[in-house]
C-alpha cells in the first residue's frame, strides 16, 4: 500500500514536473508576448504542484528523499509520468494540443482528488484545482481559436491532434496502482474519469471543427514507467545537468 | 522657428522646470516625443530580449525552488515589457511597429543582453549586476517628465529590486558552498562586471543626449552620477561575498567618498553597440524566429476573433435563424 502510493504521487508529481519542464522551454520564445506569459503562468503553476506532490511523495516513502532528490537524481526508468506531457513541444499547435488533452483529463482526475480520503492530497488538490481550471480554461479557448481560425492554423491542429492522440489512452488506463488506490479511497475511478474526458473532449474538438481520430493504436508504458519516449532522457539530461555535474551541493 | 511654436516650448519648459507630470495629451515638442519613443523602446526591447540569456537557464536551474523563482522573474520581465510597449504606445506608435524596427536591427536594445549566459552563476550576476544597473537607472526614471513612463517604473522598480536580492542571494548560497562553486560565481563576476558597467552608457563627455534629455528631466542624473552610485553600492556588497572585482584600479577614494575605478574598455563598448557583441546576431534571431514563427497563431487569433464577431452580429440580426431560410 505504501509503495503504491508513493508510485501514485510520483505520477502525479512527475506529470506537472514534465509538462511544467516542457513549457518552460518556451520561455521567452512565445508567438506573442502575452502567450509567452501566459504559458510561463501555467509552467509555474506545474513546477508548484510538482513541489507539493514529490515533497509528500517522499515523506510517504519515509527514506529521506527531498523534492530535489526526487525531481534531479532519478533516471528515465525511475520516473511515472504519462508519455503525452515528456512529447516534445513541436509548434505552438502541438504544445496547446497537447496541453488540452492533458488538461481536460487533469482537470477530472483533481475535481474527484478533492474528496481523496487522505488529507495531506486533499489539500494539495483543493489548491491545485483552481489552477487546474483556468489551465484547461486556457488551453480549450486556443484549440477552438487554432481549429476554427484559418486554413493553416486548422491544419496544424489537426495535424497535432493525430501526432498526439495515440498518447491519450494511458491517460485513463487503469494500473495495479489506480486499483489500489481507488480502494483505499484515495485515488478516482478512472472509468468514470474516462467518461467525463471523452465528452469534454468530444464537445471541445467539435467546436474547434477539428476531426476526432479514430482507430489509433494507444501507446502506454510511461506511469508505469515500463517504457518510456525517448524524448524524456533529453528533458532529464537537461533539468538534472548542474545537479548531476556537481554532485551533493546545496544550490 | 514661429512665435506661437516658440511659444508652446517655453510653456511647455516652464511646466518641466516647475516639476509638473507631462500627459499624453498635453502638447510637447516633437523632439520629446520621439525621444522618449526611442527611449521607452529600448527599454521594452530590453526587458524582452533580457529574457533570453535567463530563458537559456531555465532548463537547467539547480533546484525545483530555483527553478520557479527563475520562471516567475522572466515572466516579470515579459510584464515589464507590456507595460513599456502599453507607456510608448501613448505616445502614438503601435507595438507592431516598435517590434518592426528591432527585427530589423532598427532599434537597439541593452548590450548586456548580447552576453552569454554560461553558467548558474550567471543567473545570480545577472540579477545582482544587470538588475542592480538597471535599477540605478528606474529609480531615476519613477521622477522621469513623462506620466505614463514615470508610473510605469514604479511598477517595474519593485519587482527589479526583489530579482535583485534574488540575484544575489543565489551567489551567496554558491559562495559559501564548495570550491568549486565558489570559483564558477568568481568567473560570472569576471564576465559581467564590466559589461555591468557599460550598461550606463557612454561617459558624460560622448553621450549625445545626456543633455537635452537633462533639460527636459527625462533623465535627472548623467551615465557617470548613475555609474559611480552603482559601483559604490557594489562593490561592499562583492566584499561580503568574498569575491574579487576584476578592476586592479578599483580603490576607496577618501577624498572624493567614492570608488575610483579603471577605465572602461569603449571599443569593446562600441563594438558590441554596433552588432559585434558575442550573441547579437544570437538575441535577434530568436526573437525574428519567435515572431515569424508565431505569425501564425495571431492569424489565426484574429481570423476566429472576426468570425465570432460575425456570428454574434448574425444572431442579433436574427435570433431564430431564418437566415438559413433564405438560402
Amino acid at each position: 500500500m505504501k509503495q503504491a502510493f508513493f508510485e501514485y504521487l510520483l505520477r502525479l508529481g512527475d506529470n506537472a514536473l514534465v509538462l511544467g519542464h516542457r513549457l518552460s522551454e518556451w520561455c521567452g520564445h512565445g508567438p506573442i508576448l502575452e502567450q509567452d506569459i501566459a504559458m510561463t503562468n501555467i509552467a509555474l503553476d506545474q513546477v508548484g504542484q510538482a513541489r507539493s506532490l514529490l515533497q509528500y511523495a517522499g515523506q510517504v516513502e519515509g527514506s529521506g528523499r527531498t523534492e530535489d532528490n526526487l525531481a534531479y537524481l532519478r533516471d528515465v526508468g525511475g520516473y511515472r509520468n504519462v508519455l503525452l506531457v515528456e512529447q516534445p513541444n513541436g509548434d505552438f499547435a502541438h504544445t496547446i494540443t497537447r496541453q488540452f488533452l492533458f488538461d481536460a483529463f487533469n482537470y477530472f482526475q483533481y475535481e474527484a482528488l478533492r474528496h481523496s480520503r487522505d488529507e495531506h492530497l486533499r489539500a494539495i488538490s483543493e489548491k491545485s484545482i483552481k489552477e487546474i481550471t483556468y489551465h484547461l480554461r486556457y488551453s480549450s479557448e486556443w484549440m477552438i481559436r487554432l481549429g476554427d481560425g484559418t486554413e493553416e492554423s486548422h491544419q496544424r491542429m489537426q495535424a497535432a491532434l493525430d501526432d498526439l492522440w495515440m498518447y491519450t489512452g494511458e491517460l485513463t488506463e487503469v494500473t495495479e496502482v489506480d486499483e489500489i488506490m481507488l480502494d483505499a479511497g484515495i485515488g478516482p475511478g478512472l472509468h468514470s474519469i474516462k467518461g467525463l474526458y471523452d465528452e469534454k473532449v468530444s464537445a471541445i474538438l467539435a467546436e474547434a471543427t477539428l476531426q476526432q481520430p479514430t482507430g489509433a493504436w494507444m501507446q502506454s508504458g510511461g506511469k508505469t514507467g515500463k517504457m518510456h519516449s525517448e524524448h524524456l532522457g533529453h528533458l532529464l539530461a537537461e533539468l538534472q545537468f548542474v545537479q548531476r555535474a556537481y554532485p551533493g551541493m546545496e544550490w | 522657428m514661429d512665435p506661437k511654436q516658440k511659444a508652446l516650448e517655453a510653456q511647455f519648459q516652464a511646466r518641466i522646470d516647475a516639476d509638473e507630470k507631462i500627459e499624453p495629451k498635453d502638447w510637447m515638442p516633437d523632439a520629446y516625443r520621439k525621444t522618449l519613443i526611442r527611449q521607452i523602446s529600448q527599454h521594452a526591447h530590453s526587458e524582452v530580449v533580457g529574457m533570453l540569456p535567463e530563458g537559456n537557464w531555465v532548463t537547467r536551474a539547480p533546484s525545483l525552488r530555483r527553478k520557479v523563482a527563475l520562471l516567475a522573474k522572466i515572466q516579470d520581465e515579459a510584464g515589464h515589457g507590456l507595460y513599456l510597449y502599453g507607456a510608448a504606445e501613448t505616445l502614438g506608435i503601435d507595438r507592431e511597429t516598435l517590434l518592426e524596427e528591432l527585427h530589423a536591427g532598427a532599434a537597439k536594445y541593452s548590450s548586456i543582453f548580447n552576453y552569454p549566459s554560461l553558467s548558474w552563476a550567471d543567473m545570480g550576476a545577472i540579477g545582482w549586476l544587470v538588475d542592480g544597473a538597471a535599477i540605478m537607472n528606474q529609480v531615476m526614471l519613477t521622477r522621469t517628465s513623462y506620466g505614463p513612463y514615470a508610473r510605469a517604473m514604479v511598477r517595474i522598480c519593485k519587482e527589479e529590486s526583489f530579482h535583485q536580492r534574488q540575484g544575489y542571494e543565489i551567489l551567496l548560497t554558491l559562495c559559501r558552498g564548495t570550491e568549486a562553486q565558489k570559483q564558477m560565481a568568481q568567473d560570472s563576476l569576471n564576465r559581467w562586471w564590466w559589461p555591468a558597467l557599460m550598461m550606463f552608457g557612454p561617459s558624460d563627455g560622448a553621450s549625445t543626449h545626456t543633455e537635452q534629455s537633462m533639460r527636459w528631466r527625462i533623465k535627472r542624473k548623467t551615465n557617470d552620477e548613475l555609474r559611480q552610485q552603482f559601483i559604490d553600492a557594489t562593490v561592499p556588497q562583492a566584499d561580503y561575498l568574498g569575491l574579487t572585482v576584476p578592476d586592479p584600479a578599483l580603490k576607496w577614494n577618501d577624498e572624493r567618498d567614492h570608488y575610483d575605478f579603471g577605465e572602461i574598455d569603449w571599443a569593446e563598448f562600441w563594438n558590441v553597440v554596433k552588432g559585434n557583441g558575442p550573441c547579437n546576431r544570437e538575441r535577434l534571431q530568436a526573437r525574428v524566429k519567435a515572431h515569424e514563427q508565431g505569425a501564425w497563431v495571431r492569424e489565426a487569433a484574429m481570423a476566429y476573433a472576426e468570425k465570432r464577431q460575425q456570428r454574434q452580429e448574425e444572431r442579433n440580426i436574427n435570433p431564430r435563424g431564418l437566415k438559413n431560410l433564405a438560402g
